[in-house]
């Protein structure tokens, strides 16, 4: 009879015990949520002129205070524990993660930091008056969404002049996003690291909310930029409600959100299956959209294309680690037990993410959306490592998010070099001959394009390498022999934007690249050199993502 | 084994039922005498002015912050009830972790305050 | 024959100061190349003085440690310097050998390495090459590329196991790459450059296959581990491994069938003809084989193979050396045919091995004094290579021409100077053997040495006596002949070399010096049995052919006008020698043309093939995007029914997989 009748149950009145909670291992966590509160009270209290600095010093500061408080805790750490009454689990994936996290975090939030690319950053700026209506939330133009939707960002329909010249403000930018990065970022760590699926909702909207807000906060191009928020909004709670219901079938199944208790009802019981494959078809579209995966992954190009570019790097790179994080948790601790039922559906799912991203890929004209749909063609990757359920599944799954992470801030801190007067050129054309202009960052560009293809001594090549050959071990070859084909034809539009650089010439009144800021050069830099490193030397983070399991 | 969830389909049967049923009926019985205010779009009461958007014009987007700022007090409370009922057995750790709680959501209505979102003009 | 020296000198760790700082040796060239060739413009003043200091200091290094061990009861010692290649089964450490036999290579190639920057200083001084970046920064690079090879060459014979040498190896390859093609703006320079590396490459071939086997049947590659277990291996895979060394030893060494690129080097400066074939990279066959003594001792097949290339090779640069024009073709043929000398001698097993080394000692005196001679010549002369040109000589540079007379007659075993020690203890040795053997292989020695003299007999009486031919010519410039000595910085070095080519044999022969000395690396050295000769006989036979040679030489050559313009009408003979005893034309029919073939063949597949696949599939594929892309309107409520559709889908399918 149980789950409906016990949640009536009045609790009696006897003293309840706290739960235990372990600090130490959950300090980063509490660090960025409290810098991220404090963060809010900068913005209220602050002069507008000083807030930049603070928030910058700031985010930066408890970024790196939270890896150390990390790597503290990992050197003393054993297999991992379950803290908060079980509701977190913090095992060696987990602190993998959240260190991939933080390092991304750091990358991200020195290309949002920058001012110098964009005279002011590339951030709507705060409107002059502070008169309340327009000081608090988006400032206008939120008829966009509900006005007709047009097909503005259609592929390859660029977006007419009368929207591009819609700028606001005079200078500065919007310190907020700050604090909304950090918040952010706290979520996605929890997201990950969220041993039941409530506490992975909560993580999953505190993610989800100031990525919206986000990307609808671009300096230029407002209207596509707000298009995106409210598209990604709209998407986002829809997908949301896809989560929602499917927790609320696996809780009528097992009668428990806790992962454990859902991976012990399935091993053994004469319970409804409708309800748990329903509830598990459901979960996992909700996590897919997250991760921007196969037929759930609409939104991604014009997401990508309207956000502004570092929100972008920033929502590539640690969204889809979070996501994946989740997505390895739930399948690995909950769903393991009914691998063989949702093994060839996820299967399928990788297959087609690979060939969409694949194949729209092909006929971009836009870079921003091109390295969206190779966003979507390396989650069908990521997702071959994450449905082969073994240790080398996982770690190899791991380390393909660590490289794909450090490649994407470095790829989206280039593409907001390369600008015209109208701002960044994202079209493709602008592209041609780059390296006559630059080769610096031609040269540059054509190594993190050449990573993302996979090719060896970069390091997508070893997360290619790793995640592959663990499928293999699995038994999924022709998954495999698949995912080799994608990646084969995806490398032809990298190759196109490294022969258009190369091998054309340059338009006359063709863009320029900026001489980037500290800040962006210091996260392209860290990019590549991650790149770099991690191909020639994986060890040095195979080591780590490949100690240990998840725990429960 | 579905037992317990038989009255609950029994009872969105009935609401879809009645909701289908209400909906149905009215045109059929209801008198038909329209004027202005009837056929406007309902807006609090007050008449929506800039129109709306088949005029293509825009809401004033202090509605939307009023909105919100009732779903924050709303949903504190929604959390602080089931707290006071419990108070004792929950003990000192639960006043922290409720003051926690409140605090953090005072930093949101500091902000607001801050930022002018009271200022309704 | 005997497997007494299997169990010859225990291998013991390197002990003292000197020793366990063994790997300055390699580090200080090895530092030098690095300087030179990063430092840019900046070295070009000090350049060359850095390039020769590092040598020296080698040099002076490789004394010192020769001398110490000279008392050493135990003078077989291995230097363990670091895990190089730890891979699961495959261990390869990296370290020094230290015995008599890679000594006295340290002694050779830092020894005559010092003399051959010191005159390189002078030779390359007004080296430009019409480049903006002046004498002095290609002088830099050349010094650069000259310290490369010497720690290259450091690096293979004093590696402890065959992959350190194989290091060394490839090491040399690059580096005579690099100063076979020094000269970049020649068309010329770059293909043999290019032909001296693939040449390389099919011996190296070899030679990997060779440590592969080795690798695979003992699970070992160093030294000490491979030779004391070589008697487990089969009889076939023995013969294999010798026969894929003595590949390998055929490319660095130009021996036949690979002979054809060492003439060609020539293309390089005059110093590296000498630092290459006189002194040290074609050794490195004869090293190798007499490193691996104890698996040809155990191989009766891989010793007659070897002893067979040996013969052929030193037949076939006698005859080819005959016919050149070219001073430093015909010397580089005569050290083809003298490294013939030598693998024959290492090929004849525990009779010859120390004999081998012997003549590549005494031969690395005359043939480095020679080729600076021709140098030296080349200097004195605008750069004219052609003997017909030359003529006479003797009066105007004296020091050159005393001191390459030395040479020569230490080449063609006048009695007394250094070749009449090595080469006729060969020869002796190759009369040695019993049966058939005996006869061919002495007989081709003795033919060979009375070839030798003929052509280095007709080398000497065109270049330096005679009428001066070059007295009615002018150079290709147009500008008259001044022939005049050269500076001191090159005379030195020749001089040097001179007195090594007159006294090396005679010191290392009394009292059976280095035979003795090399010992403990190489075993004991059998004397012959019973020869089909008498032993008294041989050197008698050997100075008479030799004397009849030269005396042929100088009715053909010394008595008759030499015409200036290569005479056209000639016998088929010399035709034939003419053109390499048509050795590119084997090889372009062996090699070159089925790997064209092959290429062809594959570029077709390609075109058509593959190319043909990816075309298709890249025009399907774009058709498919375009036709997608249209799914991707920017409508959201059209995201939104894609994303619904695909959840009813996948929980569509989720239901009818889970229910059966």
């Amino acid at each position: 009879m149980g789950p409906v009748q016990a949640g009536a149950v009045v609790l009696a009145q006897q003293p309840v015990e706290p739960p235990p909670i372990e600090y130490a291992a959950i300090a980063p966590v509490l660090l960025m949520l409290t810098a991220a509160c404090v963060g809010v009270i900068v913005e209220a209290f602050l002069p507008r002129h000083q807030r930049w600095s603070v928030q910058v010093g700031l985010s930066l500061l408890t970024l790196v205070v939270a890896g150390v408080a990390l790597g503290a805790y990992a050197r003393g750490a054993g297999t991992g524990l379950t803290t908060l009454a079980g509701t977190i689990a913090v095992d060696t994936p987990t602190l993998f993660l959240w260190g991939t996290l933080l390092a991304l975090g750091f990358a991200s939030i020195l290309l949002i930091a920058d001012r110098s690319v964009e005279q002011g950053g590339a951030f709507v700026a705060e409107s002059d008056a502070s008169s309340g209506s327009s000081g608090l939330g988006a400032s206008s133009g939120l008829s966009a969404s509900s006005g007709p939707a047009r097909g503005a960002t259609a592929d390859s329909s660029a977006p007419s002049p009368t929207m591009t010249r819609a700028t606001a403000g005079v200078s500065g930018m919007r310190t907020e996003v700050f604090p909304l990065a950090m918040f952010s970022l706290s979520g996605m760590m929890v997201f990950c690291a969220a041993n039941d699926l409530l506490t992975m909702f909560i993580a999953l909207e505190v993610l989800s909310l100031p990525l919206y807000l986000l990307c609808g906060l671009a300096k230029r191009r407002r209207l596509l930029s707000q298009e995106a928020a409210v598209k990604y909004f709209l998407l986002g709670a829809f997908a949301s409600a896809f989560f929602l219901y499917g927790l609320a079938l696996l809780y009528g199944y097992s009668g428990s959100v806790k992962l454990a208790a859902i991976s012990e009802a399935t091993a053994g019981s004469d319970r409804s299956d409708t309800l748990l494959f329903a509830g598990i078809g459901l979960l996992v579209v909700g996590l897919l959209f997250k991760a921007s995966v196969g037929p759930f992954h609409a939104w991604t190009p014009d997401v990508y294309h309207g956000a502004p570019t570092a929100v972008t790097g920033f929502m590539a790179a640690c969204t889809k680690v979070a996501a994946f994080g989740a997505i390895l948790r739930v399948l690995q601790v909950a769903l393991e037990a009914s691998s063989w039922e949702w093994h060839y559906v996820l299967w399928t799912v990788a297959v087609l993410s690979m060939l969409i991203g694949v194949v729209l890929g092909l006929t971009q004209t836009d870079i921003k959306r091109m390295i969206a749909y190779s966003s979507i063609a390396h989650a069908g990757f990521l997702l071959v490592g994450a449905i082969a359920l073994t240790d080398r599944g996982l770690s190899g799954t791991l380390f393909y998010l660590l490289a794909y992470g450090f490649t994407t801030v470095a790829v989206f801190g280039v593409i907001s070099l390369v600008r015209t007067s109208e701002g960044e050129a994202t079209h493709l054309s602008g592209w041609a001959g780059l390296a006559k202009r630059s080769p610096l960052v031609a040269a540059v560009f054509t190594f993190l394009l050449l990573a993302l293809a996979g090719i060896p001594m970069t390091s997508g090549f070893m997360g290619k390498f790793y995640v592959f050959s663990a499928a293999v071990t699995d038994g999924m070859v022709p998954l495999v022999v698949i995912a080799l084909v994608a990646s084969a034809a995806a490398a032809f539009f990298y190759l196109r934007v490294i022969v258009l650089m190369y091998f054309n010439e340059p338009a006359a009144d063709g863009p320029t690249v900026s001489v980037p800021g500290a800040f962006t050069t210091a996260a392209i830099t860290l990019g590549v050199v991650v790149t770099l490193l991690l191909g020639v030397l994986p060890t040095l983070a195979w080591n780590w993502a490949n100690v240990g399991g998840f725990v429960s | 084994m579905l037992d317990p969830y038989i009255p609950l389909v029994l009872m969105f049967a009935l609401a879809f039922g009645f909701a289908v049923f209400s909906v149905a009926i009215a045109p059929l019985v209801g008198p038909r005498r329209y004027n202005k205010a009837k056929l406007d779009a309902y807006e609090c009461g007050i008449e929506p002015s800039p129109p709306p958007v088949t005029g293509g014009g825009r809401m004033p987007v202090a509605y939307y912050l009023t909105a919100m700022m009732f779903i924050l007090f709303d949903i504190e409370m929604v959390f602080l009830f089931p707290y006071a009922v419990s108070a004792d057995s929950l003990g000192m750790w639960g006043v922290a972790a409720v003051v926690l709680f409140v605090v953090s959501f005072g930093l949101a209505d500091i902000y607001l305050w801050r930022r002018g979102g009271l200022d309704w003009n | 024959m005997t497997t007494s020296f299997l169990a010859a000198e225990p291998v013991r760790a390197a002990a003292g100061v000197l020793q366990s700082n063994a790997w300055v040796l390699i580090a200080l060239p090895l530092l030098g190349a690095a300087v030179l060739l990063l430092v840019g413009r900046r070295g070009n003043a000090w350049g060359h003085v850095l390039g020769c200091a590092t040598v020296l200091a080698a040099f002076g290094y490789g004394l010192a440690l020769f001398a110490s061990a000279l008392g050493d009861p135990h003078p077989v010692r291995d230097l363990y310097l670091f895990s190089w290649i730890p891979v699961n089964a495959l261990q390869v450490d990296f370290g020094l050998r230290l015995d008599p036999l890679s000594l006295v290579f340290v002694l050779l190639i830092t020894g005559v390495g010092s003399l051959i920057h010191i005159y390189s200083i002078g030779y390359m001084a007004h080296d430009q090459q019409g480049r903006t970046g002046g004498a002095n920064t290609e002088r830099r690079r050349f010094f650069g590329y000259l310290n490369l090879f010497v720690a290259a060459m450091l690096v293979l014979v004093l590696g402890n196991g065959f992959v350190t040498l194989y290091l060394g190896w490839e090491g040399v390859g690059l580096a005579s790459y690099l100063l076979i093609g020094f000269w970049q703006r020649r068309r010329t320079a770059g293909a043999a450059a290019t032909k001296a590396f693939v040449m390389n490459r099919i011996g190296d071939v070899g030679l990997a296959l060779a440590i592969f086997l080795l690798f695979a049947k003992l699970g070992t590659t160093q030294y000490t581990e491979v030779f004391a277990r070589a008697d487990e291996l089969s009889s076939g895979v023995l013969l294999a491994i010798t026969l894929l060394l003595l590949l390998g030893a055929c490319g660095k060494s130009g021996q036949v069938p690979l002979q054809a690129w060492l003439p060609d080097a020539m293309e390089g400066p005059t110093p590296v003809s000498a630092l290459i074939h006189a002194a040290t990279m074609v050794t490195a066959g004869v090293y190798l084989i007499a490193r691996a003594n104890p698996l040809y001792t155990l191989s009766e097949g891989g010793q007659l193979a070897v002893t067979i290339v040996g013969a052929v090779t030193l037949l076939v640069g006698c005859v080819i050396g005959c016919a050149y024009d070219d001073i430093k073709k015909v010397l580089a043929y005569s050290t083809v045919s003298q490294i013939g000398y030598m693998i024959l001698a290492v090929g004849l097993g525990p009779a010859g091995y120390a004999l081998g080394i012997m003549h590549l000692l005494t031969h690395g005196f005359f043939k480095a004094g020679l080729f600076l001679g021709a140098g030296s010549v080349m200097h004195g002369m605008n750069d004219e290579v052609d003997m017909r040109r030359y003529g006479g000589l003797y009066r105007y540079m004296p020091i050159t021409f005393v001191t390459f007379a030395l040479g020569y007659l230490a080449l063609i075993g006048f009695p007394f100077l250094s070749g009449y020690y090595s080469k006729d203890a060969i020869i002796e040795a190759a009369f040695g053997q019993g049966s058939w053997q005996g006869w061919v292989f002495g007989g081709a020695a003795a033919l060979g040495a009375g070839l030798t003299a003929f052509y280095m007999t007709r080398l000497v009486l065109m270049t330096f006596f005679g009428p001066r031919r070059w007295e009615n010519l002018t150079t290709a410039d147009g500008e008259k002949y001044h022939p005049h000595e050269s500076p001191a910085v090159m005379t030195v070095p020749m001089i040097l070399l001179a007195v090594g080519s007159v006294g090396a044999g005679a010191f290392f022969t009394f009292g059976e010096r280095l035979v003795g000395y090399l010992t403990p690396a190489l075993g004991e050295l059998e004397e012959g049995h019973a020869g089909v000769l008498p032993h008294v006989l041989i050197p008698v036979l050997t100075v008479g052919l030799s004397a009849l040679g030269a005396l042929a030489a100088w009715l053909f050559v010394g008595r008759r006008r030499v015409e200036v313009a290569r005479p056209q009408r000639v016998s088929p003979v010399v035709r034939a020698a003419r053109a390499d005893l048509y050795g590119n034309a084997i090889n372009r029919a062996l090699v070159v043309r089925p790997t064209d073939g092959l290429a062809r063949g594959l570029v077709t597949v390609d075109s058509r093939g593959v190319d043909g696949a990816v075309d298709g599939l890249a025009g399907f594929l774009g058709a498919a995007s375009h036709g997608l892309r249209r799914w991707q309107s920017g409508f959201v409520r059209s995201y939104a029914l894609s994303m619904f559709t695909g959840g009813v889908l996948l929980v569509a399918a989720m239901l009818a997989v889970g229910m059966p």
